[in-house]
């Protein structure tokens, strides 16, 4: 075997010039989501408190007869907790976690719309000046003056596996 | 979408007819003469290569043939079945299943060792005969040995119809009417009385029955043996009409007209039976020489289904039964008795659906047992050992789910039992046992429990050893005071291993903690047993099913939670008094006897107040026993499992949650590991006393 040159890291753009996502809110930032992971968009249901699951993900929630974590990705951005609105969603996506598909549901305070990023408009996290962990994010999309966040969720989900 | 791959449906039938041949071997180690075995395995073995050639797995075809031809001569009885030949084949089916998963063919250099050990093993089995045996033997098909007269000529009236989809499943009728022609001269007439209409015959359809007049010097058996093939699914009458000695001498003549005549009375006399041991079972047909080989292997009336779609089927169940339990909520509190009576209605039909769901996925547990005498039979020859095999109660039925997951636990402990257990035949003749040691495989159903015990009677654990090599380790101090049961546990921590040097068999890299993960993972329980000089027993204690269970519903603060109703012992009220006196040292005085107990809320952080009654749920995993400390007991709840989400699976506290009636979620505790928790609790306190 020769040597395998390095995959670049990977990245939702692979070699796309567009990605289409989905927008939604977290405590006043705009983040955006691979459409293509995204399963379903639910109203609130009533979750269940998993005692000594970890805190982002420590809920769990009847989808479809299935049991699903909920997670809040506002925990690993340092965000503050917010009680839920009216507007508020769940967004239920795929993950591949240890080699398993896994669902899980992500807590938003709003769903946007589905759109088309692209490539061009988008930079690499900067590795300083920023509040949130550079390696929770796959690059920051600039939109219409915004700056739209696309996190990496893979790498969220892996490093608050372990209880916290 | 809805047809199957076909590859797919070779793999499956190929795997199965693998494990026929397997048994079939493994049953002709026994008795080495038994024809019947000789020739089940024979045909197995012809099948596998048809089909495999049929379905492209070109090197599997070509490896099978090649092991056919070599056991086509045990079959023909050239060569007498011995122990390594038997070996070799069964070396050989391995092959054959790894040309199944892999028809890529690559290892044939594997492919040719094998058969090369194969026809050594035919040419050595062959040597043991006399001289010129094989000879003389080939002989013995044309003419019966045994015989001192002249060849007899039989005349046999066939009538035979074989199974309308024959032609299908690719056996050809005009091959085998060739090959009765060449048994002798032959009057073929076709019965077409069951063809139908024109327009109402299916290409691939078989209609016609045929009858023969076969005048032939063979016997009864060679008949048979064109039929090899399809004889079980087919009809097949044969009749003797008439019997000739061909005549050489004046007195032969006379004779053979005494044998014809007692032909016709009593059947065939036993002197023309060429193999002895079947003569039971031919004297039986002889009276009116009438066989109807349909009766003699009954095909079961079995469904085969996915196992897939018995999972599907398994969770709609469960979502009915969910659904159900919202409808009868809604009714208990509803005012209308028409609809309360059609939701008892529906209670009790989901109910018996549910208990007929479990029985469908309830498999006998000879299909993990069967695996064993493999096993044993390769660890017999690894480690020089001689092992008797002996299961019981191999109808008992598990889950199906269970048998998978308990089939990497059993072979390991099973190797332990051979590797460590076992002493070598030399030792036990000198300890005064018998030379072959006896691992002992049973299984047995225990309310809703199956036990499955692995017994040996080998050397036992060594205690002492077990002792050092703790210590040694860290898992206990020196000189902890133990007792014999957590002793004897302590091989089962990670880490743990008394084997000086690591063998072949204890050395795959699973060890017995991984074995005790496992057993937990099905909600169960290990127990061990040992007597010096006398053997070791482990018994495995699991639930019969993993999907549905009566459950305890209770609540701890605002959430709900289901214990396994088969672990709770009883449910009692903690007073205040007793909850107030029992601070700092959380035992309940239970008919004089102190239980240790947990305050659920308290563990699971709920942070909310103590309710003014609140409850302890006594729960037990065989002998210890813990409380468990709950708000409110809500009621009995069937309970379907669902798995935890892969990324909670790291909380030891509970082992699935369930959906209730009102579409929340409930988690469901694990007992075993909150008893676990309980004793340490209790060993703290008791330390710090």
């Amino acid at each position: 075997m020769q040597t395998v040159q390095q995959l670049p890291i990977e990245t939702p753009w692979q070699n796309r010039e567009q990605l289409e996502v989905l927008t939604f809110d977290l405590n006043g930032e705009i983040f955006a989501l691979e459409a293509a992971v995204v399963s379903e968009i639910l109203d609130l249901v009533p979750a269940t408190v998993v005692p000594g699951a970890p805190a982002f993900a420590g809920r769990i929630i009847n989808f479809r007869g299935r049991v699903i974590p909920l997670a809040d990705i506002r925990l690993p951005f340092g965000m503050e907790p917010r009680e839920p609105t009216i507007d508020s969603r769940i967004v239920v996506i795929a993950l591949t976690l240890h080699g398993e598909e896994v669902l899980v549901g992500l807590m938003t305070d709003r769903v946007h719309e589905v759109t088309n990023l692209m490539r061009a408009a988008s930079e690499p996290p900067p590795s300083v000046g920023m509040r949130w962990r550079p390696d929770y994010i796959h690059c920051l999309v600039k939109r219409n003056g915004e700056f739209i966040i696309v996190p990496d969720l893979q790498a969220i989900f892996a490093s608050n596996d372990t209880r916290s | 979408m809805s047809t199957p791959d076909p590859v797919q449906v070779f793999r499956v039938e190929a795997g199965e007819l693998l494990e026929q041949i397997e048994n079939g071997l493994l049953d002709l180690l026994n008795d080495l003469d038994d024809k019947n075995l000789i020739n089940a395995v024979f045909r197995g073995l012809h099948t596998l290569k048809g089909s495999g050639a049929m379905f492209g797995f070109d090197a599997l075809a070509a490896f099978t043939h090649h092991c056919e031809t070599a056991f086509d001569r045990v079959r023909k009885g050239e060569v007498p079945a011995t122990n390594a030949l038997v070996s070799a084949v069964l070396d050989a089916r391995d092959h054959m299943r790894a040309l199944v998963d892999d028809p890529s063919g690559k290892d044939d250099v594997t492919g040719e060792r094998l058969l090369a050990q194969l026809n050594a093993a035919v040419d050595g089995a062959g040597g043991n005969q006399p001289d010129g045996a094989a000879l003389s033997l080939a002989q013995s098909q044309a003419t019966p040995p045994a015989k001192p007269r002249g060849p007899v000529e039989t005349t046999f009236k066939l009538t035979f119809r074989l199974p309308a989809n024959a032609m299908v499943n690719g056996t050809n009728p005009v091959g085998l009417l060739n090959e009765l022609r060449e048994l002798g001269p032959a009057v073929i007439a076709a019965d077409l009385s069951l063809v139908p209409p024109l327009d109402q015959i299916e290409a691939d359809q078989l209609y016609i029955g045929w009858t023969v007049e076969l005048t032939t010097r063979q016997t009864r058996q060679a008949i048979d043996d064109v039929f090899i093939f399809v004889l079980d699914e087919m009809e097949l009458e044969v009749t003797e009409v008439a019997r000739t000695v061909v005549a050489e001498t004046a007195a032969d003549a006379v004779e053979a007209a005494e044998v014809v005549t007692s032909a016709t009375t009593a059947g065939a006399a036993p002197a023309v039976k060429p193999n002895p041991k079947h003569q039971p079972d031919e004297a039986e047909a002889t009276p009116v020489e009438k066989v109807s080989r349909i009766h003699d292997t009954k095909p079961s009336e079995n469904v085969r289904v996915p196992a897939e779609r018995l999972d599907e089927l398994m969770d709609r169940v469960g979502e009915l039964v969910i659904a159900q339990s919202r409808l009868s909520q809604l009714a208990s509190s509803s005012a209308d008795i028409p609809l309360r009576s059609v939701s008892e209605d529906i209670e009790r039909l989901s109910n018996e659906l549910r208990d007929t769901m479990m029985m469908l996925r309830m498999v006998p547990i000879t299909q993990l047992f069967g695996r064993f005498r493999r096993l044993i039979h390769d660890l017999s020859r690894e480690t020089g050992k001689v092992i008797d095999l002996v299961t019981e109660g191999e109808t008992t039925e598990v889950d199906k789910t269970v048998i998978e997951r308990l089939a990497d636990p059993l072979v390991h402990l099973v190797r332990n039992s051979v590797d460590h257990g076992l002493e070598r035949p030399e030792d036990r003749r000198a300890l005064g046992k018998p030379e072959a040691g006896r691992i002992t495989l049973s299984a047995q159903q225990a309310g809703g429990e199956v036990i499955i015990m692995i017994r040996d009677d080998g050397r036992g654990i060594d205690r002492q050893r077990v002792r050092a090599k703790g210590e040694s380790s860290g898992l206990i101090h020196p000189g902890e005071a133990l007792s014999d049961q957590e002793l004897l546990q302590l091989i089962f921590q990670p880490g743990f291993s008394t084997a000086a040097k690591i063998t072949n068999l204890s050395g795959r890299g699973v060890g017995m903690d991984v074995v005790k993960k496992s057993v937990e993972a099905l909600r169960g329980s290990i127990d061990v047993q040992s007597e010096d000089g006398k053997g070791s027993t482990i018994a495995l204690r699991i639930p019969l099913t993993l999907a549905i269970i009566d459950g305890l519903l209770v609540r701890v603060g605002s959430g709900r939670y289901v214990i396994p109703l088969s672990s709770v012992e009883e449910c009692l009220e903690l007073s205040l008094d007793e909850d107030l006196r029992s601070r700092g040292r959380s035992f309940i005085s239970l008919r004089d006897s102190l239980v240790p107990f947990i305050r659920l809320r308290e563990i699971f952080d709920t942070g909310t107040q103590p309710e003014l009654h609140q409850k302890v749920v006594v729960v037990s995993t065989g002998a210890e026993r813990v409380g468990l400390v709950v708000d409110q007991i809500i009621g009995d709840h069937q309970t379907v499992i669902k798995s935890m989400s892969p990324l909670h699976h790291d909380i030891d506290s509970f082992s699935g949650a369930t959906i209730l009636g009102d579409g929340n979620l409930a988690l469901i505790l694990d007992v075993v590991h909150l008893v676990t928790l309980g004793q340490q609790e209790e060993a703290r306190l008791r330390a710090a006393v």
